[in-house]
This record gives C-alpha cells, structure tokens and sequence, in this order.
C-alpha cells in the first residue's frame, strides 16, 4: 500500500492505543508522526516513550520513509 | 566427570568458556522476579563468585514468581535467603550477600568488586541508578524489564562505542507514567523468562560465547510470543544528563529526577513539622488506618484542584496518602500552580508508617 506507515506499539502505549499494531497515512517526519499520534490518542502526552524507524531507534526528529516501520517503544520498570 | 560436564562439551564454549565462568564475578542487583531465575542459572553454570544485593523482605504476593523463595521464608531478607538456599546445593561459588538496597553512597563500593552487574530491579530511580554506576565505573551491565505481559533486555555499557540505558531512554519517566507489577499484576513465567534471557546475556559476555546484546534491544510478549529488536546508538544529548562523576553522582537525587516531586521518609517528615508547613492527608474519607494529629489537614485526592486555596499561604506542603502513589500525583497538580512553593510527598504514605 502506498503512502502508509505501520505502527508497532509496545506496553502502555498498546494500552492507551487500545491496538498493537496500526496503519497510518504517512507523515513526513517523526515530529509530525508525533503530533497526529498525541490527536489522535490524547492520552499518549502523559507517557513516555522511544521511537524505533525500521528498527532503529532514533533521537531528534527524523524523516520517516514512506511504508516504515515505526515502533513506539515505552520503558518497562517491572522486576 | 564434574557438574559441568554438558557445558564444557558444548563446541565454542568448552573447558576455555567454563574456566572464563569459573574466574567471573556477578552482582545481581535485585533477588525478585527477574532476580531469582538469573541467580538459579549463573549458580548452575558454575559462575566464580556471586553477588546478591536485596534490602527487601520475602512477601506472601512474591511467591507466584520469585521461585527460590517459599512460604517458610516470608518475612525474611531476600538476599540472604537467596544465597542460603545456593550455599546449600553448591559447594563451588563464593556468595557475597547485601542485604541492602543499593544506593548513591553504596553503589560504587558494591560494583566495584565485580566484573559484570545485572539490573533485576523493579523502578525507575534505581534502574537510571544503577545505569550511571556502571557507566561511570566501564562496567558492562545487564538489564532487563517486565510490564505486564511484555519484556524487554539489553547488555549496556560493553565494548567500544557502547550504549546505556539513557542512550535507549533519555527522560527519566515516572512511576505515575509506568506502574510496576506490583501495581499492574505479571504471570510468574514472564519474568521466568526475561530473567532467563538475562541469565544467558551475562553467560554470553562473561565466556565470549555468541554476540550478546549489545547496542541492541530485545523486546518479548508473553501473549503472542513474538520478539522485536531495535538497533540503538550512542546519543551524546542524553549522555549530557549523566553525572559525569562519581562525586555529582553520590549528591544526585535519583527519585526526585524521575518523579519532580521530592519524597521524604516519615522520620524526615516529622522533623520538618512546625507550623508554617501544611501537612496534608489526601485519601478519601474511610481508608484505614485515620491519622489524627493538630494541624493536619484532610483533602480529599478527588477534590483537591478544587481546594488549592487552602494551601495557597503555605510555603512548604507536605502530602501523603495510603501508599505514597496520589501524594505524589498530588504535589505535582500543586507544583504546577505554585512552583515557587517546597512540596514533598512521603514515601511509602500510612503503610510505610504502619511497617514502621
């Protein structure tokens, strides 16, 4: 399919997205993906999480290509 | 024939991976649910000398994933009990017991006499703890993580260009973002197998076998039994977080950078009581036990944003409530409307006292 990206979602973010996996029409950038996430899942701006494209984990915004992979990827505490 | 046998048989790991055991040193931080598998196999294999490092006591809720222990040892320290329960079975390992939690003062004295750690700990302020140690001392660690039904491993700190925990999660998250399983509930085989995988991580680093985790995140769901994996990289933005020594290091305050908000223990609560503090009681009305003391007010957590007002002329509030949870929830709905104002939450709330 062209133009999407699939959402990989772990932990709480699974939770609050009620699903763990998702498409999504693509977005630009990783800010971008961020901010139609948070309208589209309001509970997702109380919890932190990592952002993997193509299994990488990235820091700072980042051009997402399109049919990415994305995984959004939330610290685990338990022991 | 010795008790290593179908180890040292094994092609690439052999009599030169079990002498590499056999001369290493492991401190478990944490004798829990991760903690208890972990120590089960590196006894077995025949590690040189392990360390177990617990302050917490055997409870009747432990029991459903913390194999070692059993209902005979309620109330009992966890590393010692841990470490009798080896002493026991093998003769061959040197057991070094803490029974302790590891903190900023200890930790550099604990760590150092060890050449691997593995982090079985169960919150956030210990595990950012822990990390910054062994970045601090080139130690490698293991870690390893549980929610619900989901598990994550990685090996931090090894080799050239190594990442850590900080370079995987640069905000330090709070406990109010991402409950433990205490809060949450976990099935015993979760951590049985994240602390395995973490078992086999140190077996890994420590003999040359494989290529452990390194700069690599493993994530497992016990609902689906699939795995995913994440390359990391090093991250210099949160490496700036890091205190960058061991001296910045023993002055951090690893719980009130995770959670914003300072907790107190009741025995630094009540020193600090005089009448310009509110001290502040915010379970709803009917939980047990009530306290009554002068001075003390009762705010309700449900109707606190509607009575801010009553502590808006106290400079220093100070909330608690039954498990030290909504105290903290509490003093940061405050801070954010007075954040000029001291505000601190008790650790551990009226069950802590109870202990006490």
């Amino acid at each position: 399919m062209p133009n999407t990206i699939h959402i990989k979602a772990f932990g709480m973010v699974a939770e609050r997205i009620g699903a763990t996996d998702l498409e999504l029409a693509h977005c630009l950038d990783s800010e971008a993906l961020l901010e139609t996430l948070r309208a589209k899942f309001p509970e997702l701006t109380t919890t932190k999480f990592s952002l993997a494209i193509n299994k990488k984990l990235i820091s700072g915004n980042q051009e997402i290509p399109e049919n990415a992979e994305i995984a959004l990827l939330p610290p685990f505490s338990g022991g | 024939m010795n008790r290593f046998e179908r180890q040292v048989i094994l092609p690439g790991f052999g009599i030169d991976g079990q002498a590499k055991l056999r001369n290493s040193s492991v401190l478990v931080i944490g004798a829990g649910g991760l903690g208890c598998p972990i120590l089960l196999y590196l006894a077995a294999a025949g590690v040189g000398k392990i360390g177990v490092a617990d302050g917490d006591k055997v409870a009747l809720s432990n029991l459903n994933r913390q194999v070692l222990f059993g209902e005979k040892e309620l109330g009992k320290n966890k590393a010692e009990t841990a470490a009798r329960y080896f002493q026991e079975k093998y003769s061959d390992i040197k057991w070094e017991v803490y029974p302790e939690f590891i903190t900023t003062e200890n930790a550099q004295e604990l760590i150092s006499g060890y050449d691997l750690m593995i982090d079985g700990t169960d919150n956030f302020p210990t595990r950012y703890l822990v990390n910054d140690a062994c970045v601090l001392m080139g130690k490698p660690l293991v870690f390893g993580a549980i929610y619900q039904h989901e598990g994550q491993v990685s090996v931090f700190n090894l080799g050239e260009n190594a990442c850590n925990y900080r370079d995987l999660y640069p905000k330090m998250p709070s406990a109010l973002e991402i409950p433990n399983c205490a809060e949450t509930g976990v099935i015993g085989v979760l951590p049985g197998i994240i602390g395995n995988l973490m078992a086999l991580e140190a077996i890994k680093v420590l003999s040359g076998l494989g290529k452990p985790l390194s700069n690599r995140v493993l994530f497992f769901n016990s609902l689906t039994s699939q795995t995913y994996e994440v390359e990391i990289s090093p991250n210099s933005e949160a490496q700036e977080a890091m205190p960058a020594s061991f001296a910045s290091f023993e002055i951090m305050d690893y719980e009130l950078a995770c959670e914003g908000i300072k907790q107190l223990t009741w025995s630094d609560a009540m020193k600090k009581m005089n009448h310009d503090v509110a001290f502040v009681d915010v379970r709803e009305p009917g939980e047990m036990p009530p306290l009554e003391c002068t001075g003390l007010l009762k705010i309700p957590f449900s109707s606190l944003s509607t009575q801010f007002g009553r502590l808006a002329d106290s400079e220093e509030v100070l909330f608690f409530c039954q498990s030290g949870i909504r105290s903290q929830n509490a003093a940061r709905q405050l801070q954010e409307a007075f954040p000029d104002k001291k505000i601190y939450s008790i650790k551990g709330g009226i069950n802590a006292l109870k202990t006490n």
